[in-house]
């Protein structure tokens, strides 16, 4: 019996030495370790059921444009899911690991999860906060990290920057003269999300996060509920992280076809639960639907509409010499 | 005369001097180095000893454990054979520029580890001098165990050398000089005479570097590329558990890190008690 | 003597391989964006900030290690006492353990929760992410440089002169100050300098308690870090020459110091 048993171990082995071991490389930006987790789970056991093979999807986390570095000096990546298009056309630019049009290869700008940015401030709102204005009142301090190595930075930088020169009797003058009274009450800019999260939450470090949705829901549940609240201000952006096979290096390791699955897999219907589970809004309309408590309803600006898309907004707002270099002067 | 009475010799420090003096260097070295060490294990056990170590058995855990005692298996083994060399090079020779030799072997103690990661990132990087050319070859440098390594090797370059070459210094040349007269070759008198007489300093150097080897951060972070489970050290896996919320996860594994130190500690003294004499007189790093 | 062309080969080889080569590739980077450029990028208000931090906390935290790691030397080698071995045991510490695991330690327990960061709190210092928590890291990670260097000196100190003072009369004050002190001053000195150069270049320990506030609390080393992230190799790399630069400087003044003191001897 015992010899029996043995035998079969044997045998499974054998089989699952048929079977190939293949792995992935996935280099994402710091709020999405919680999703990526709970998606590589989900798709390695899809993907075993599918071919035998087993997939193990390896991560690695940084905030986006320090993500988009390591890839463009040569971090091996199959796949890229970054906080925004530009740190992906910085790839594309920069190393020419991907076409220019990558964004046009997958559904929705490449993008299969939405979020936004929400303030997250201490339990009972003492300073009152409800809207951009109440940022930059005497006596407030915001956290945000350094839109230069940050994604959710910029899309901060960037929702802060809609509401100013779109709201009545608003202009790009005077958003600029905003973002700077913004950035003159952050005391603190980390490199990633996940730094300002933690310098707000553990470090009780400022009185508003600017963070993203998902990051300050989790930071909500982190924390047991009961330190902090969500305040949502009257507009946000519409922020679209992004997701890429990065072709030299999938075709190099042979991965292409699962690269591509993975990421086509994010938009499924099993994957859409899981997104919004771990609080990025899905695309699916239903499941939005059915997740409408935790994504309430507000007027979202998009980055083409205000900003005539990344390219410019980068070029403009966060390049060497742009508006975030002329209006940001540190230990002021 | 009973010792109570006895005068005081005049070197001596007044008994009120003594106390004060002791309780300040004890006082101090409490607040600025146990404290620190007691917090490591306090919060390490602040979920109780399972999850602890359930923390230890994570597969990530698991495998930057292993990563940090592959890495430090390679770079420690490189730099004693450096250290000897360059210890038997320096002391048993005179030649031009030999003190700006030494000078040279000194410079890593003194670069920043963050520089000495840069600088391979610059070599290396996919962008660097080299990187497209090891790209076309199939290797990966950088972002994997190589990188690691030679980051690794270059914070730790000295620690063996400056061991070495004040001892050797001090012993002179004459036992190896009787040796080759007699007919002795290099190696049998490198194996015969000079290994017998600097074992104990040489075991104390790897054991300095083998402490520095699997703690280094700063470098090790610039080149890892942080992929969990493959090319995050023990320290850089420290530092994810402590970004992720999971606090005494990441004191888990630091307590590891920080019983290594002890045990380090321990062996070290021990060699110093028992061997002081055949270790160098003068420690510094 | 056998071996020399061999050993010098070797020591040669992986010293250039390993260090002066990858030394030189940092050395040459900046200078592509030209001096001009090169200047600009160093005399940021940020950057100099960030220098003025790393060296300015790390002079501090070698005065402080001074005077308090002669103290120890001193408590170690002059007296007797139960434990003295294992505390001078355990003045490596800092050594042994790896900067990050001190970095989360210091950084819980100055934190404004800690349990020094809270008394602390209630009388208003904060330590945890401000300047005095990067000085707090870099006393930790100086003072066994300074014990370690005195101890041997201050061991094979001759008590005879100390003796002679005494019998002319000199308080313990005054011997201590006119015979001892003079022929500690090169050591210490020596000590103190390696206690400072490790800490203007330390990282790991220092980025968790630091808070990283740009102007307040940013060390030099994190500011290559995030130049490297900014895609900004040339910046990153000329914060790494000003660096580099400095502690060749330093290295080269150790050295004649240490002659110095062996010559005074």
């Amino acid at each position: 019996m015992r010899k029996l048993a043995i035998f079969a171990a044997a045998l499974s082995l054998c089989g699952a030495a048929h079977a190939a071991d293949v792995s992935l490389l996935n280099v994402s930006y710091d709020p999405t370790r919680e999703l990526y987790k709970d998606i590589n789970a989900a798709f390695a056991a899809q993907w075993k059921q599918k071919t035998g093979d087993t997939l193990t999807v390896n991560m690695s986390h940084n905030g986006s444009g320090a993500s988009s570095r390591a890839v463009i000096d040569g971090l091996d990546a199959d796949v890229v899911t970054l906080a925004l298009a530009y740190d992906i056309d910085a790839i594309a630019d920069k190393a020419k690991l991907l076409p220019s049009n990558w964004q046009k290869r997958l559904p929705q700008n490449s993008t299969p999860y939405t979020s936004t940015v929400v303030f997250l401030v201490r339990k009972g709102n003492p300073w009152h906060i409800k809207d951009w204005p109440d940022l930059v009142r005497p006596g407030v301090h915001v956290v945000t990290p350094n839109p230069k190595t940050s994604g959710g930075a910029r899309w901060s930088y960037l929702a802060a920057w809609a509401y100013a020169e779109k709201k009545p009797g608003g202009s790009w003058e005077k958003a600029k003269q905003f973002i700077a009274e913004l950035y003159r009450h952050v005391p603190v800019l980390d490199t990633g999300a996940r730094g300002s999260t933690t310098t707000f939450a553990q470090r009780g470090i400022g009185d508003v996060l600017l963070s993203w949705e998902n990051e300050a829901h989790l930071a909500l549940k982190e924390a047991g509920g009961d330190k902090f609240e969500i305040v949502y201000p009257s507009n946000s952006i519409l922020a679209e992280p992004p997701v890429a096979v990065v072709d030299k290096n999938a075709d190099r390791h042979g991965t292409r076809k699962v690269a591509e699955a993975y990421l086509q897999f994010l938009y499924s219907k099993e994957a859409q639960e899981i997104e919004a589970k771990d609080f990025y809004r899905p695309r699916d309309k239903d499941i939005l639907a059915a997740h409408a408590r935790d994504f309430p309803n507000i007027p979202l600006y998009s980055i083409d509409d205000v900003f005539g898309g990344w390219t410019k907004a980068q070029q403009v707002h966060f390049s060497d010499g742009g508006v975030f270099d002329q209006i940001y002067k540190p230990g002021q | 005369m009973t010792p109570m009475l006895r005068p005081r010799a005049p070197t001596d420090d007044h008994p009120l001097t003594k106390l004060v003096l002791s309780l300040v260097a004890v006082g101090f070295i409490a607040l600025f180095l146990l404290m620190p060490l007691v917090t490591v294990f306090w919060e390490a056990l602040a979920q109780g000893m399972d999850s602890a170590i359930a923390a230890l058995r994570e597969p990530d855990a698991l495998s930057a454990i292993q990563l940090s005692f592959t890495v430090a298996a390679i770079a420690v083994p490189c730099n004693a054979l450096f250290g000897l060399a360059a210890a038997w090079c320096v002391t048993k020779f005179d030649f031009i520029g030999k003190n700006l030799l030494v000078t040279l072997i000194d410079i890593p103690f003194s670069v920043s580890p963050v520089v000495s990661g840069l600088v391979y990132m610059l070599i290396f990087g996919l962008q660097g001098w080299l990187g497209q050319d090891l790209r076309d070859h199939g290797i990966k440098i950088v972002f994997a165990l190589p990188g690691i390594v030679l980051a690794t090797i270059f914070v730790t370059f000295p620690f063996v050398a400056r061991e070495l070459i004040p001892l050797m210094s001090e012993q002179g040349r004459d036992e190896e000089e009787a040796a080759v007269s007699l007919g002795a070759s290099g190696w049998s008198t490198l194996r015969r005479v000079t290994l017998p007489n600097i074992k104990w300093a040489l075991l104390y150097g790897v054991l300095l570097c083998n402490a520095r080897a699997m703690g280094e951060f700063g470098a090790v972070s610039v080149v890892s590329g942080h992929i969990r489970g493959l090319t995050d050290t023990m320290p850089l896996h420290v530092e994810v558990l402590y970004n992720d919320y999971q606090y005494a996860a990441a004191f888990a594994v630091a307590a590891l890190l920080a019983l290594l130190a002890l045990v380090t500690l321990g062996i070290k003294s021990l060699l110093e008690w028992q061997f002081a004499g055949e270790i160098a007189a003068t420690h510094s790093h | 003597m056998p071996g020399f062309g061999f050993s010098l080969g070797v020591t040669l080889f992986y010293l250039s391989a390993l260090v002066l080569i990858p030394l030189a590739a940092l050395i040459i980077r900046p200078w592509e964006m030209g001096f001009d450029g090169f200047w600009a990028a160093v005399t940021t208000p940020r950057v100099l900030a960030a220098l003025k931090l790393s060296f300015g906390a790390a002079a501090i935290a070698a005065a402080i290690n001074s005077v308090f790691g002669l103290i120890v030397a001193w408590v170690l080698v002059r007296y007797r006492f139960p434990g003295r071995k294992f505390i001078d045991a355990f003045v490596d510490l800092p050594f042994a353990l790896p900067t990050a695991v001190a970095g989360i330690a210091l950084s819980a327990l100055y934190a404004p929760n800690g349990w020094i960061g809270a008394p602390l709190a209630k009388l208003g210092i904060k330590v945890a992410f401000t300047p005095t928590g990067v000085l707090v890291a870099l006393i930790f990670i100086g003072l066994p440089f300074v014990v370690r260097t005195l101890e041997p000196v201050l061991a094979d100190l001759s008590r005879d002169a100390e003796e002679a003072a005494a019998t002319l009369g000199a308080t313990r004050l005054q011997s201590f100050r006119r015979v001892i002190l003079p022929s500690l001053l090169p050591t210490l000195l020596t000590g103190t300098a390696m206690a400072f150069a490790r800490g203007v270049g330390e990282y790991g320990s220092v980025i968790f308690i630091a808070g990283n506030l740009p102007g307040v609390s940013e060390i030099a080393p994190l500011m290559i870090i995030i130049k490297l992230q900014e895609y900004d190799y040339a910046g990153a790399a000329a914060i790494g020459v000003v660096m580099l630069g400095a502690s060749f400087v330093f290295l080269f003044a150790l050295n004649a110091l240490q002659a110095w003191s062996a010559s005074r001897r």
